[in-house]
């Protein structure tokens, strides 16, 4: 949850540090707002829970109640709500407020990501394929009169005005092409976009040559149509790039990038993640993040480090006690020196192992530059060939030479080609999004098909890494107020997960309520002393307890009375098994790699039906095992979820997370599976599949075209008219052929209902 | 042949004035939520919000 709307929502259990949160809170999502004029401010938010008309009117409606805020909108598509408000009329605390009442987390977007949006690229090309479009349908009716036979004036004329709409449309709705066969030549290299470029210009430069030598054969609607398909192609990548970057980046939350530092005369401010240095002194709130390495100065909370180890164990620390970057304060607000800078904290290792497992992962190139690599040489050779033949057939008829290699050129330009590779892929991304599978780009999707042997992580990836009541010892009815009062007074996990399963239940008023880090909840209730925490602490108080000692238990008890025990376990994912088995089916090794002890890893490994596995791994071991793999010639498919996990995510060769995964696991990965079942990944692999297959048929159709057309061309046969017709059937052959990956794999699962106890209802409660 | 100077002119004409809604629709901002302009049409309520 992020920090913001967790501040908001638990304003029964407020301290003395609260005023001072409220008071950074509201800075920061000042400095993420965008000052529209004196005092006005518009500020995006990005919910991720919105997603449909109810949704938006609660949100609209409600926010447009405050009086500070003059203008709502929310943005379905981006899951963003933009607010414009005054700061004379009303704090921006009232609107985080509203979105915590109305039941909407949120996190505070990215201003850079927001500037990135507004001036991308995919508007710049939607108007280039507007204008070639424009430019493609005219110049067609005007050639279809041509090619049925018009008269020679009228098709002179008819040639003027296709020229005239043609020249400036190319220019215009080509740069993206030119500018990229230029970056390609200046490098040295070639590319799908150099006789891409080559072609429509000469085609436009003969085209006006013909038409000022009283010509009628001109290529016109070729050079136009060629960069409207070509166009379609490259709009559809760049809008499936930039989907899948806003859902997975933008929610990048700003929490990480500030420390609260104390100054010496007491009083606390924000500070910049880079301005931290060690000797400073911290203050990090509970439900905050430690933002660099640090050594507490006094008092003692509870931390949760999964993130080093994976495992959601919790650590009480002490004064002097050293805590890495990133650990979570789960009870009380400490102060802290810091031991290292932003840079130096075990974060930013983290990131520089990132960085590292990423160069190793070395050039992937995709199927179409490998394509190319072949293909702009082959291309124009051909043509050159053409030319010279032709030069010496014809004795020196360089006219009808230069005529004959430019139609080569046009004919084998590779209008299905360009679109061979793009379409398949928005039509497997689309599949994907709508099953809450998010991708980054195409590439990743080649790599998918390539794996060999798949690794998850345990915790938080098998299972749901988040602990949830499985069984309940003793009369929890009897005293369920009591029970839900003192589990909501903490943020500890295990006293969520108690309080998860008491849903429905009310919670009483309790005198003296104390957290006590490693131990539990105490309070007064009828003037006895009531405890909800650890079994042996708990049993101080009780006349008996359970028998039942589990390792992840909580008690409760009232003085003098017997205890109830909860059992509360880290639940598989949904079809974690069904999952591996489906892979398995599909010929990929298995395997685990948990940070976890070896006892509890089997356990897990046994039960989803996986033979390999290994404990007790550090992140460098991941890699190390991800590394031997690669090296024999086995492409791992890494699904973590933890920032331990990023490394391993970054050296697979491509990599799953959950959305629930930490920042830095979610932009390590190559695709995050919104929703809690596991068959994302099988899914998503046979998808792949399906699509390497569709865009190898594209390239073979492709290739089967220029077999025909090529020694056609080549022959000199080749008229503006065939050239056209071509082309045509050529691109929506493949465009359809793409469409058939919606039909393959039709199976569905719908998100089925989540099993297990929660929450459980009052009959369940007294049989337990 | 005297026919194709007004239907020429006419046919450019409405291509650009269909270029030209285009634009004017790109610029207004009526690409940037398609999923939410599908969701919004199902509002039977039409108090404005805005």
């Amino acid at each position: 949850m992020s920090f913001y709307a967790e501040a908001a929502c638990n304003t029964d259990i407020l301290n003395e540090a609260h005023s001072v949160t409220r008071r950074l809170e509201e800075e920061r999502m000042v400095n993420a707002s965008i000052q529209l004029s004196n005092g006005t401010f518009k500020t995006d938010l990005i919910v991720p829970k919105m997603h449909c008309i109810a949704c938006i009117r609660k949100i609209e409606r409600g926010l447009s109640e405050i009086a500070s805020v003059s203008h709502v909108r929310a943005n379905l598509s981006l899951t963003m709500v933009s607010v414009i408000w005054d700061k004379k009329l009303g704090s921006i605390l009232q609107i985080a407020d509203k979105l915590a009442v109305l039941g909407f987390e949120f996190h505070l977007s990215d201003p850079v990501a927001t500037e990135d949006r507004e001036t991308n690229a995919s508007k710049s090309l939607l108007l280039a394929l507007a204008v070639a479009g424009f430019a493609a349908a005219n110049i067609m009716l005007l050639s279809v009169s041509v090619w049925a036979g018009a008269d020679h004036e009228t098709a002179l004329l008819f040639n003027l005005i296709s020229g005239l709409i043609a020249v400036p449309a190319v220019l215009f709705a080509g740069q993206p092409f030119f500018r990229s066969a230029l970056n390609a030549l200046a490098k040295g290299r070639l590319n799908m976009d150099v006789p891409i470029s080559l072609a429509v210009l000469l085609a436009l430069g003969m085209s006006i040559f013909e038409g000022l030598n009283g010509g009628v054969e001109t290529y016109f609607d070729a050079s136009v149509t060629l960069l409207f398909f070509l166009l379609i192609g490259r709009y559809l990548d760049s809008m499936m790039r930039q989907k899948a970057r806003s859902a997975v980046e933008r929610l990048a939350t700003l929490s990480s990038k500030h420390g609260v530092r104390v100054l010496p005369d007491g009083t606390v401010g924000n500070v910049g993640m880079n301005e931290i240095c060690p000797g400073m002194v911290l203050r990090v709130f509970s439900g905050e993040r430690f933002p660099v390495n640090c050594k507490l100065i006094k008092g003692s909370s509870l931390i949760d480090r999964s993130h080093v180890t994976g495992e959601s164990e919790h650590l009480t620390i002490n004064a002097s006690s050293l805590v890495e970057a990133g650990s979570l304060n789960l009870t009380k607000a400490v102060d802290v020196e810091a031991t290292t800078s932003a840079e130096n904290s075990f974060l930013g290792e983290m990131q520089r192992m990132i960085k590292e497992a990423e160069n190793g992962r070395g050039e992937y190139h995709r199927i179409a530059d490998r394509m190319a690599q072949i293909y702009a040489p082959a291309v124009h050779l051909l043509a050159l060939i053409a030319f010279i033949g032709w030069m010496f057939a014809t004795g020196g008829d360089w006219h009808f030479s230069i005529y004959t290699a430019i139609a080569v050129l046009i004919i084998t330009c590779p209008c299905a080609l360009g679109l061979a590779v793009p379409v398949a892929h928005v039509v497997a991304a689309n599949k994907l999004m709508q099953n809450g599978i998010l991708m980054r780009d195409g590439g990743a999707l080649e790599r998918l098909a390539e794996v060999k042997a798949a690794v998850f992580d345990k915790t938080g990836t098998l299972t749901k890494g988040q602990p949830t009541t499985v069984g309940i010892h003793g009369n929890a009815h009897a005293n369920a107020s009591v029970i839900k009062a003192l589990a909501t007074h903490s943020s500890h996990p295990l006293a969520m997960a108690v309080s998860a399963c008491l849903a429905n239940s009310e919670a009483v008023t309790l005198a003296d309520l104390t957290e006590t880090p490693g131990l539990g909840v105490e309070a007064e209730y009828n003037g006895k002393t009531v405890r909800l925490g650890k079994q042996d602490w708990v049993a101080e108080i009780a006349t008996s307890s359970s028998s039942s000692l589990q390792e992840h238990s909580v008690s409760f008890s009232i003085e003098g009375e017997a205890s109830v025990d909860f059992d509360i376990h880290d639940q598989l994912r949904l079809d974690a098994r069904h999952s591996v088995s489906e892979l398995q089916k599909s010929g990929l090794r298995t395997e685990i790699l948990s940070g976890d002890q070896p006892g509890k890893v089997g356990i897990i490994a046994k039960k989803v039906g996986i033979e390999d596995f290994a404990s007790s791994q550090s992140p460098k071991q991941k890699i190390e095992r991800i590394k031997t793999l690669q090296a024999a010639g086995q492409h791992v498919l890494m699904v973590g979820d933890g920032i331990n996990d990023a490394p391993a995510l970054a050296a697979g060769h491509v990599s799953f997370v959950p959305a629930s995964a930490s920042d830095i696991g979610r932009h390590s990965a190559d695709f995050v599976f919104t929703r809690n079942s596991l068959n994302a990944i099988p899914f998503a692999y046979k998808t792949a599949c399906v699509t390497d297959t569709i865009v190898r048929q594209n390239f073979g159709l492709a290739i089967a075209y220029n077999c025909i057309a090529v020694p056609m061309a080549m022959a000199g046969l080749i008229t503006p008219l065939i050239a056209a017709i071509a082309m045509s059937a050529s691109s929506i052959v493949v465009v359809a052929n793409s469409l058939r990956i919606n039909l393959e794999n039709p199976e569905r699962d719908s998100e089925p209902a989540e099993p297990g106890l929660n929450p459980i209802t009052q009959t369940e409660l007294v049989k337990a | 042949m005297t026919h194709l100077l007004f239907l020429i002119p006419i046919a450019l004409g409405l291509g650009i004035l269909g270029l030209a809604a285009f634009l004017w629709s790109l610029k207004a901002g009526q690409y940037e939520d398609l999923d939410g302009a599908a969701a919004r049409i199902l509002d039977d309520d039409n108090a404005e919000v805005d």
